[in-house]
């Protein structure tokens, strides 16, 4: 989970990399913030008239929930599209692949390959057996109060993981993209949001969702025509300009270190296509591959979109469209990834965010013709407009998922024993997206500064882990029961959070301040070598004016000047190696008290979900519930069939 | 039809209801087998393979960016593979769906 830890806190050290180039405070310079204020304005308008009209179309909690299904294949395809493209994959894999090259693309791969599990496997037979939520396809043959009540909590669970980490991502984006202040725009976030799911509900959130992924496909094939169009739309002709280019040449360098010295500029350039400058333990993406391959089929967030389409065969369509554009998407990524390598430069990326996630802003910057220009800047504004649109919708679609477990599972299902009026329902639903919501406002700001990079990890983790065993073998395993479906949520969710707690996405204070301390030392020494440079060239100067010799002077002089700059970064950098000691409070051990990891994989899918499907298979065994093998039959001709289904959608 | 109930085991037990159920089993957890492991390949071949990762096969193009690029075309193809074979599961389930009050109605 490197990558993703890499996305976020690359989020969380951008503020302190302001302070040190105050050139690129935000990406897009205080004289254009208009333009991109009018093109956030034109994009929230839009999507606020959306909302407005859903809103009239807003009455039952089938509307509320599922969009009445009324939803088609094609555009529940761009919803979840849109649902998925969250800022982790937009922003996250084009920096990755600006900064790493081929890992970062190979990084792409997974995320796409995840909905296959999701088209064979679950859609399907989740779309004809469930209702609005997963719990209900969990309900189906088990005993529905006590299935509701875990899954509920597991949705809920999952869903303020990813919120938590969107909600700090999002924040940090924001502001180093416009500048405004961290609090202001995750609040701006949390309001927008809760308008869309509260007044609108599914058809609005879906209809964001489809607005979001249009407007960011068409910006990255425009960005792609352009970059990839001046060199004749061939591609080993593009890609040989990439690894001539000394910019991504001097950042494998960068990357290499030590081994790189031996190497000549060609061979620098073409290492960048090949594997190994991010990756560095292959068991630990395995484990990514694992959770990222089981756990998108088990987030709720996605697996609720099932249930607006009419059909099985929509259903299926809807996936085989996702699919189409999300890989299409990551293929636009590779270009915008090389692209921004190339034009912007590893340097300019990392200067405004060292997790490179402003890579794909910043190459539309540079293809509308440059920081200052007029053109460049509207790019830009538009391009930050969709990451912010992006990190909206996303937020929106967790929180309908979160609030739909908590008003249809606990509070329809387990408190009111089922008996409640469907305008009942309805306010329950909003009561709880406003609940939700505010607890996103608040876990985002309370979270600011926070490395919550683990977050990401562990939703596709227990997603994978407790989620995704128990839907899929209640689906397609006989003796499956209520027994073992609470065993493998609560042990496939423990074993996730547990082993994460131990991992090396903590932090661990003598890790970090033997970092740091480390820092100290080499920039002492700098300093120490700077300083009697310094006086070396003033001596130089004072002779050389003594000779007479102004040329050589005005050269000492501008050496001095850049040694003086160069001094004075030094001690910037030592001083904040320095706060980040103070910082740690003399603490010695992390959150649970560990000096350093258990457990050294950073995703811990490999371990959690085998556990998590043997604690499915175990619980069911010992329970033994004849009911759930009587109800084997309907569950299995339903899924297969779509009888039942079908009728209640047409009623 | 909905409310009527139906003997679900009579059209679990029904010839074509296994037939159907014998293809989709046998055809999904096949593809889905096959694309996993297709997958996982790929890191796996970059940890311990990555010489022939480096081989250049076209310009500055080489296996390994092949390989990355064949895992988007595989799964398009899976899903194109899918999408055919599944209208005629369709088919079989939609003519199973309509007789179930023949088969199942009785209780």
């Amino acid at each position: 989970m490197s990558a993703l830890k890499k996305f976020l806190v690359g989020g969380g050290t951008a503020a302190a990399l302001l302070v040190a180039a105050p050139a690129f405070a935000q990406a897009v310079s205080k004289e254009y913030t208009y333009l991109t204020f009018a093109v956030f304005g034109a994009i929230i308008a839009v999507t606020m008239f959306v909302t407005y009209l859903a809103a009239k179309r807003t009455k039952t909690a089938a509307d509320f929930y599922a969009a009445s299904s009324s939803i088609s294949g094609l555009q529940n395809g761009w919803a979840i599209a849109g649902d998925y493209l969250s800022a982790a994959s937009f922003l996250g894999i084009a920096g990755l692949i600006s900064l790493y090259g081929y890992d970062g693309f190979m990084y792409s791969v997974g995320w796409l390959v995840a909905y296959i599990t999701v088209l064979l496997v679950i859609a399907e037979p989740c779309r004809n057996i469930g209702k609005y939520t997963m719990g209900d396809i969990l309900a189906f043959r088990n005993n529905p109060k006590v299935v509701k009540t875990f899954m509920a909590i597991s949705t809920i669970t999952v869903s303020t993981f990813y919120l938590t980490a969107q909600m700090v991502g999002g924040g940090v984006l924001v502001k180093t993209l416009i500048g405004i202040d961290y609090e202001v725009s995750v609040i701006a976030v949390g309001i927008l949001m809760m308008a869309y799911v509260l007044f609108g509900g599914m058809i609005a959130t879906t209809w964001v969702q489809i607005i979001k992924a249009v407007l960011l496909v068409t910006a990255s094939i425009l960005m792609v025509l352009l970059v990839w169009g001046q060199y004749g739309f061939s591609l080993p002709g593009y890609l040989g300009e990439v690894v001539k280019d000394p910019k991504v040449q001097a950042q494998v360098a960068r990357l290499l270190g030590d081994p790189a010295k031996g190497m000549t500029p060609a061979e620098l350039g073409q290492r960048f296509l090949e594997p190994g400058l991010l990756f560095k333990n292959p068991i630990d993406q395995i484990s990514l591959g694992m959770a990222l391959v089981l756990g998108t089929a088990g987030l709720p967030h996605i697996l609720m979109r099932f249930f607006t389409v009419p059909t099985a065969q929509q259903a299926r369509k809807s996936v085989i469209w996702a699919m189409a554009i999300i890989g299409g998407f990551y293929v636009l990524t590779l270009f915008l990834g090389t692209g921004a390598a190339m034009k912007v430069g590893a340097d300019r990326i990392r200067a405004v965010d060292a997790g490179g996630n402003m890579a794909g802003p910043l190459l539309a910057q540079y293809l509308g013709g440059g920081a200052d220009s007029l053109l460049g800047n509207l790019f830009l504004a538009f391009v930050a407009a969709v990451a912010f649109a992006t990190i909206v919708a996303v937020v929106a679609g967790l929180v309908l998922a979160a609030a739909s477990a908590m008003s249809h599972d606990i509070w329809v299902g387990v408190i009111k024993g089922d008996n409640a009026t469907s305008e009942q329902e309805v306010r329950a639903a909003r009561i709880c997206s406003v609940i939700v919501g505010a607890m996103a406002i608040t876990i985002g700001i309370l979270a600011k500064g926070q490395n919550v990079a683990h977050l990401v990890a562990l939703a596709f983790a227990v997603a994978a882990s407790a989620n995704l065993p128990v839907v899929l073998l209640t689906l397609y395993w006989k003796k499956c029961n209520t027994g073992g479906v609470v065993a493998g949520l609560v042990v496939g969710t423990l074993a996730a959070i547990a082993l994460v707690l131990v991992s090396p996405n903590m932090t661990y204070p003598l890790q970090v301040k033997a970092a740091q301390e480390k820092i100290i030392k080499t920039q002492t020494d700098r300093i120490a070598k700077l300083e009697s440079d310094i006086k070396g060239i003033s001596t130089a100067i004072e002779t050389a004016k003594a000779g007479n010799q102004p040329l050589a002077a005005g050269m000492d002089e501008a050496a001095l000047a850049k040694a003086k700059a160069d001094l004075a970064a030094a001690g910037k950098a030592k001083a904040t190696a320095e706060t980040a000691i103070a910082n740690l409070g003399g603490a010695t051990t992390s959150m649970v008290g560990l000096e350093k990891p258990l457990f050294e994989l950073r995703n811990p899918g490999l371990i959690s979900i085998p556990l998590g499907f043997l604690a499915v298979f175990l619980g069911s065994l010992f329970y033994r519930d004849r009911r759930a093998e009587e109800m084997w039959d309907e569950l299995y001709v339903r899924s297969n069939t779509g009888i039942g289904r079908a009728a209640a959608a047409a009623h | 039809m909905a409310n009527a109930p139906l003997n679900w085991a009579a059209i679990d037990a029904d010839p074509r209801f296994k037939e159907l159920h014998s293809k989709k089993t046998a055809f999904l957890w096949g593809l889905m087998v096959f694309s996993v492991i297709y997958y996982f390949l790929l890191p796996i071949g970059a940890a311990y393979f990555p010489e022939l990762y480096k081989i250049k096969v076209w310009g500055p193009i080489n296996v390994g960016l092949l390989f990355a690029l064949s895992q988007f075309i595989v799964a398009w193809g899976i899903a194109w593979f899918y999408s055919r074979r599944a209208s005629q599961f369709d088919a079989m389930a939609d003519a199973i769906a309509r007789d179930a009050q023949k088969i199942g109605g009785k209780r």
